[in-house]
């Protein structure tokens, strides 16, 4: 052994045994604190892989005494988060949404959300900055099909729009009229045409005349008199300046040849009460949120009867 | 050439072992300077966070104030936001180029005098000398074996040491809490878990630091002396000892019956028992000097005793000693002050200074920052008018809740309101509210009719009532679909 050992004279250190014109590697010993440290993590290593998933396996790693997961450790923490915001919840459904949107505290909260839930539930259609697409309603904009205060928003939201296995679900039904045969094409191009005069895109002209006259005859009872629409059943208004589908003559003569039944989920099977309370403030807090409508006289007799 | 067996001598290692250092007690004139700059040093340290200032009801009472929590910054009657730490870091530069302009004026003096290293290492070095006596004691306690009064002597210093540590530590989270209230509440364990922690930190490197580690932070650790070396210059101040004055060394004895052999220094070596870092001036300048001048204290005293001139060592530029050597004229002290180097340092930290000081006497306490929503950037409404959104942030930077009108000019026919809000018919001023010290952020919606334009510029401004003219203005575009 000592015949392989290489010692050099000044420092009294091995070396590697090679030379090149002279010049030799000193083979230094690592010093004594790292060659510790070396093994101790060595041996830290171990317990580590005792206690945590470290193996990785076809399907998975495995598993670790500890049962520790990162997947685990969101759940906690998204836990934990959920247990922080249950009184906000709580008070969210507690009292009426007007109440709950004149609390600053609350509608703020309501805004922000509202707002990261319409990013998870809404964006699809409505867009993510709620500006919707053709078929799907702007929602910045002060155009309702049912209304825009907040009971209204809401009720749309729980009940959807077009559930047929849902009673209480907002149903519009605008007959297929070409399709179906109830009127003939030139006669809808007629009627396109008073429409396009109700919207202003147009001058009244001898075939406005003519569909003013199918008009009465088809539509007033849901569009009414002068185009102004009905809430309550659902019809767009036909003179304002937002239309859904369109309002070139081509989108007009598909929407009454074919109709249009757009849908929205009807949200009360897929979300708690609170989230869609938040949907519906931080919809209504988007510029076209209109104020409750005023309370008749019996109401205002209902509740002199709930103080008593 | 030296030989492998010369390199390799068995003193020279790669660590050298610190040799303890033990300052023999010294009275002078730069002793009494030291005094007074630690008194003044450490009074500032200590009372600084306990001194109250009125800012009334919705602002901190502490003069200086390091709010974390909150973000912001009170100094005084200066209350600083984040937005306007450049005035910290003004500071900082200041303080970077008042101690370049002291070193190439005075060399040193800040390593002298005022470090906090320097400070603290001095009053520890006293406590030395009040537990275990002057140097010769304490040398002699170095060396003797651990009786039990000497481990009771050390446990009783170290016990010091720690008091004046955590004392240390202790008095620097006061400057990031309300003082006494944080007081209370450190000693009754409902302090936030960091002013712990920031305390015992402290303390362990107050302890260390000042306790055992003391000239070898200066001369191992700290990157100011090397940078230094690059601040002086022949003009700078240090403490020199004038060898062509003092050698040969020799005792009085010798020197009288031998005076043409010998020079004025007569080998006491008081300079090297004062000196607190451990070096011999007389050896030259050398990174251990930290120009304290406790030698100078201590070489006149011996000076005056034997009947010498003062000033063997002294305060002399390296300019003066060589014409000192030559035995020419040299310069008087301001001269050495009054040079264009030292005019140039002064004039940029001036200059910075009273820049800040502008900026300060003409910064607004209300501002304004305007975002124009970009998703989507216009809504059509059904009337045909085109709305925009815009969120404003309003900065009430004082302290006091104000009432303020935001307002809108030059957009035609607009009108503005708030979100959650009704639309008004016409309105291009809101007049709000905005709590003391807060920044208020707003929905603004703004309507105009349909026109042909795709983008409109307009202003939009915020004025306190009580201001006579807005205080910031932010120029904005209104934007419409393509027609």
């Amino acid at each position: 052994m000592s015949e392989n050992k290489y010692i050099d004279e000044a420092t009294g250190t091995e070396t590697v045994g090679h030379e090149w014109d002279g010049i030799e590697e000193l083979d230094t010993p690592m010093p004594r604190w790292w060659v510790w440290t070396f093994y101790l993590t060595i041996i830290w290593a171990i317990g580590y892989v005792i206690m945590y998933p470290a193996w990785p396996m076809l399907n998975s790693a495995t598993e670790g005494v500890l049962g520790w997961t990162s997947r685990g450790e969101l759940a906690k923490e998204m836990d934990l988060r959920e247990k922080e915001l249950e009184p906000i919840r709580a008070a969210m459904v507690a009292t009426d949404i007007n109440e709950v949107a004149a609390n600053e505290e609350l509608r703020n909260q309501a805004i922000n959300g509202g707002a990261s839930a319409f990013k998870v539930h809404c964006v699809q259609c409505h867009g993510s900055g709620a500006a919707g697409f053709k078929g799907y309603p702007n929602l910045n904009d002060d155009d309702w099909l049912w209304g825009g205060d907040l009971e209204t928003i809401e009720y749309t939201l729980v009940h959807g729009i077009r559930q047929p296995d849902h009673a209480d679900t907002r149903f519009s039904q605008m007959p297929a009229f070409g399709r179906d045969g109830m009127l003939q094409s030139n006669e809808i191009q007629d009627v396109v045409s008073h429409v396009r005069v109700l919207q202003g895109d147009e001058k009244a002209s001898a075939a406005s005349q003519r569909g003013a006259a199918l008009y009465s005859a088809n539509c007033v009872i849901c569009h009414g008199e002068n185009g102004e629409g009905d809430r309550f059943q659902g019809a767009p208004n036909l003179t304002d300046k937002i239309s859904l589908y369109g309002r070139d003559r081509a989108s007009l003569t598909e929407t009454i040849t074919n109709s249009r039944y757009g849908v929205m989920p009807r949200w009360n099977t897929r979300l708690d009460p609170a989230t869609i309370r938040m949907l519906a403030i931080y919809v209504h807090s988007l510029g076209g949120g209109e104020a409750a409508p005023q309370p008749e006289q019996s109401a205002e007799a209902d509740a002199g009867d709930e103080q008593s | 050439m030296n030989s492998p067996k010369e390199i390799l001598d068995d003193e020279l290692k790669l660590y050298e072992a610190r040799k303890a250092v033990h300052p023999q007690r010294i009275d002078g004139t730069f002793r009494r300077l030291k005094w007074a700059i630690m008194a003044v040093t450490l009074a500032i340290y200590y009372i600084t966070p306990w001194i109250r200032w009125d800012r009334g009801p919705y602002a901190p009472n502490q003069a200086v104030l390091v709010d974390l929590a909150n973000r912001r910054f009170y100094m005084f009657g200066i209350e600083i936001w984040p937005h306007e730490f450049y005035y910290v870091a003004g500071l900082l530069v200041m303080a970077g180029i008042g101690l370049f302009m002291v070193t190439s004026a005075i060399g040193r003096a800040w390593c002298g005098y005022a470090c906090p290293q320097t400070v603290w290492t001095d009053l520890f070095q006293h406590v030395d000398r009040f537990v275990d006596g002057d140097r010769n004691a304490r040398m002699r306690l170095d060396k003797a074996p651990w009786t039990a009064s000497k481990i009771s002597k050390r446990l009783f210093k170290w016990g010091i040491y720690l008091f004046i540590a955590f004392w240390t530590g202790g008095a620097w989270i006061m400057y990031f809490a309300d003082a006494p209230t944080l007081f209370v509440d450190f000693w009754t364990g409902n302090a936030a878990f960091v002013a712990y922690t920031t305390v015992g930190i402290l303390t362990a490197t107050t302890f260390i630091f000042g306790g055992f580690m003391r000239e070898q932070v200066c001369v191992y650790m700290c990157p100011w002396p090397r940078i230094q070396a690059a601040m002086m210059d022949e003009k700078s101040l240090q403490v020199t000892y004038k060898d062509w004055r003092g050698e040969k060394r020799g005792s009085v004895k010798k020197a009288q019956k031998n005076p043409e052999e010998f020079g004025d220094c007569v080998d006491c070596n008081q300079c090297v028992a004062v000196c607190p870092t451990g070096i011999d001036i007389r050896e030259g300048p050398q990174i251990g000097c930290i120009t304290c001048a406790l030698c100078i204290d201590a070489c006149d005293r011996v000076m005056g005793e034997v009947g010498r001139p003062r000033g063997l060592i002294d305060y002399v530029t390296s300019d003066d000693a060589e014409a000192e050597r030559a035995g020419k004229e040299t310069q008087p002290a301001w001269k050495n002050l009054l040079r264009v180097r030292v005019f140039i340092y002064f004039a940029v930290w001036a200059g910075i200074g009273l820049a800040m000081l502008f900026a300060l006497g003409n910064r607004t306490r209300l501002d304004l920052a305007v975002q124009h929503d970009r998703n989507p950037v216009f809504v059509q409404l059904s009337n045909g008018d085109i709305r925009n959104t815009y969120t404003a942030k309003i900065r009430n930077m004082e302290n006091r809740p104000r009432e303020m009108d935001v307002a809108i000019s030059g957009l035609a026919n607009a009108t503005m309101w708030e979100g959650g809000t009704t639309r008004p018919d016409q309105q291009t001023t809101l007049r709000i509210k905005v709590p003391a010290d807060t920044v208020a952020k707003l929905k603004l919606f703004i309507a105009t009719p349909e026109s042909t334009s795709e983008r409109d510029e307009f202003e939009m401004t915020v004025q306190g009532v009580d201001d006579e003219a807005p205080t910031d203005t932010e120029e904005l575009f209104f934007e419409r679909p393509k027609n």
